[in-house]
């Protein structure tokens, strides 16, 4: 286990600092990737860790067209609060369906944004080929057992999946990300700041060494549409997702005005699905479109054989979760 | 901001923590890298909280910091300066079980015991948000404690009885 100095942070601009001048320090939060990768599997190896959990980053405020969320916010806090049960319950419902209420308690909406994937040979160091650890080495698990792996923006590279359900939910939704850096802040919209693999699987995102998360605005749905994230897993509770599905529509007479499709559980990144969207809009609220909307988001899958059947889940997935909101029966 | 300590090469970093601990106020060095858990366990000498999977998938290691249930397997200690903590220890008071505790037993919710610490401060916990509206809740809610011995359908008793539903 590898030492490291412990330094809890006060001011954010300094945190910044502090990491943007080190090249082995990082920061933490809520601990629960960092803390496990680091000290119990060895992937990680800061030589500084800066403890941001108590930093003025802990808000939740709202005004007519959006809700700006602090990045220490903790899951539980966020799903708790009454605009997103009210306003925005794909939310409330990819929150409450994460981890456990411990792990909840612990993890920060900044940090559950920067989850590292659950992939078993990401996690094993004595496994060699793994390009997101070590570029250039390939990928051990596109030909050794696969199941909790990615098929949308996968490769022979990498088939590491990204396994936030609040990731999901968000790009559905639009949501930005407020980062601090060293020169500043800056915005990001979320359905850009994750990268896939391709030929740099050790680049997850558009951050830089030392930015900083401080805060995620996320726009309000309008009122009248329905939302609900569904998520299909191994068992009933406190697991990851096999497929799940963010979805959101507004209908009028039966015809479908807006949609909008997140796909979790099958993404090397949060899947936002677009196409399927814009197949969606101006369409009958019917079994038929909903499962041509689901052939249109799960396109050009890459599978192995121990994620084959993921193409099929995904798309019922969909199918049911456009279902269950437009038929009003949740 | 404050420093774990002066950064000498080939020195392990220590950090000073001050915490509340089962209402008593307790003050020491830890090793940065130190979790709360081993802290409490190998420190302190209180192995009531226990070290299931020690990657927090199990919830053995359940505590209270600041009146939340977290797990104290991937909480450095460093982490808990200035916290409030609450450990199985720290439940009864003057020799006087909590309610969760005799309830458990008079549910016979558990079998070997090991993971029952963490049941019953997560079940605390739980009782503490107002989640045990019914069975359903409580098993949900309760998921990141798991029982090998396959407990559950006692502890969900144990819990809907100290919510006030009856069961006994």
């Amino acid at each position: 286990m590898h030492p490291f100095e412990y330094i809890q942070a006060t001011e954010p601009a300094q945190a910044v600092a502090t990491v943007t001048a080190d090249p082995d320090a990082d920061f933490l939060a809520g601990g629960t990737t960092q803390v496990d990768l680091m000290l119990k599997d060895g992937i990680l190896a800061p030589d500084r860790l800066v403890d941001i959990t108590r930093l003025p980053l802990k808000w939740i405020t709202a005004d007519a067209d959006a809700i700006r969320v602090g990045a220490t916010t903790t899951m539980e806090e966020l799903a708790a609060d009454p605009v997103v049960t009210g306003r925005l319950p794909l939310v409330r419902e990819a929150l409450l369906r994460s981890a456990s209420v411990q792990l909840r308690n612990m993890a920060t909406i900044g940090g559950n944004l920067l989850q590292r994937t659950r992939c078993r040979y990401f996690r094993d160091p004595a496994v060699a080929a793994c390009n997101k650890r070590q570029p250039g080495t390939g990928c051990a698990a596109v030909s050794g057992p696969a199941r909790m792996h990615a098929i949308l923006g996968a490769s022979q590279n990498c088939i590491a999946l990204n396994a936030s359900d609040l990731a999901v939910s968000l790009v559905t939704l639009d949501a930005v990300v407020q980062i601090l850096g060293p020169s500043g802040l800056r915005r990001v919209p979320l359905t850009e700041f994750y990268l896939e693999p391709g030929n740099t699987a050790d680049v997850e995102n558009v951050l830089v060494h030392g930015e900083l998360i401080t805060e995620i605005e996320i726009p309000l749905l309008p009122p009248a549409a329905r939302s609900a994230y569904l998520k299909v897993r191994d068992r009933t509770s406190y697991e990851f997702a096999l497929a799940s599905a963010a979805v959101a529509v507004v209908l009028e007479a039966g015809v479908i005005r807006e949609a909008r499709i997140g796909l979790g559980g099958v993404g090397t990144i949060p899947w936002r699905a677009f196409d399927a969207e814009n197949s969606l809009r101006g369409a009958l609220a019917s079994q038929e479109n909903f499962r041509a909307a689901a052939e249109t988001a799960i396109r050009d899958p890459f599978t192995v054989p121990g994620t084959a059947f993921k193409v099929e889940l995904a798309k019922r997935t969909l199918v049911r979760a456009l279902s269950t909101v437009t038929s009003g029966a949740r | 901001m404050m420093n774990a300590g002066p950064d000498r090469r080939g020195t392990i970093p220590e950090v000073a923590v001050t915490m509340r601990l089962n209402g008593r106020s307790e003050r020491l060095r830890a090793d940065t890298r130190a979790t709360l858990l081993d802290v409490l366990r190998d420190r302190l000498g209180l192995t009531g909280t226990k070290k299931g999977c020690d990657q927090g998938a199990c919830g053995a290691c359940t505590v209270l910091v600041d009146g939340k249930r977290v797990l104290s397997c991937l909480t450095l200690a460093a982490q808990c300066n200035g916290s409030d903590v609450v450990t199985i220890e720290g439940l009864s008071s003057n020799g006087v079980r909590h309610p969760v505790q005799d309830a458990f037993i008079r549910h016979d919710a558990f079998q070997c015991g090991y993971c029952t610490p963490g049941q019953i401060m997560s079940a605390v916990g739980l009782l503490g948000e107002g989640r045990a509206g019914s069975d359903d809740d409580i098993r949900e809610f309760m998921s990141g404690n798991i029982c090998r011995c396959g407990a559950y359908s006692n502890i969900v008793a144990a819990i809907r009885e100290v919510a006030g539903r009856g069961g006994a």
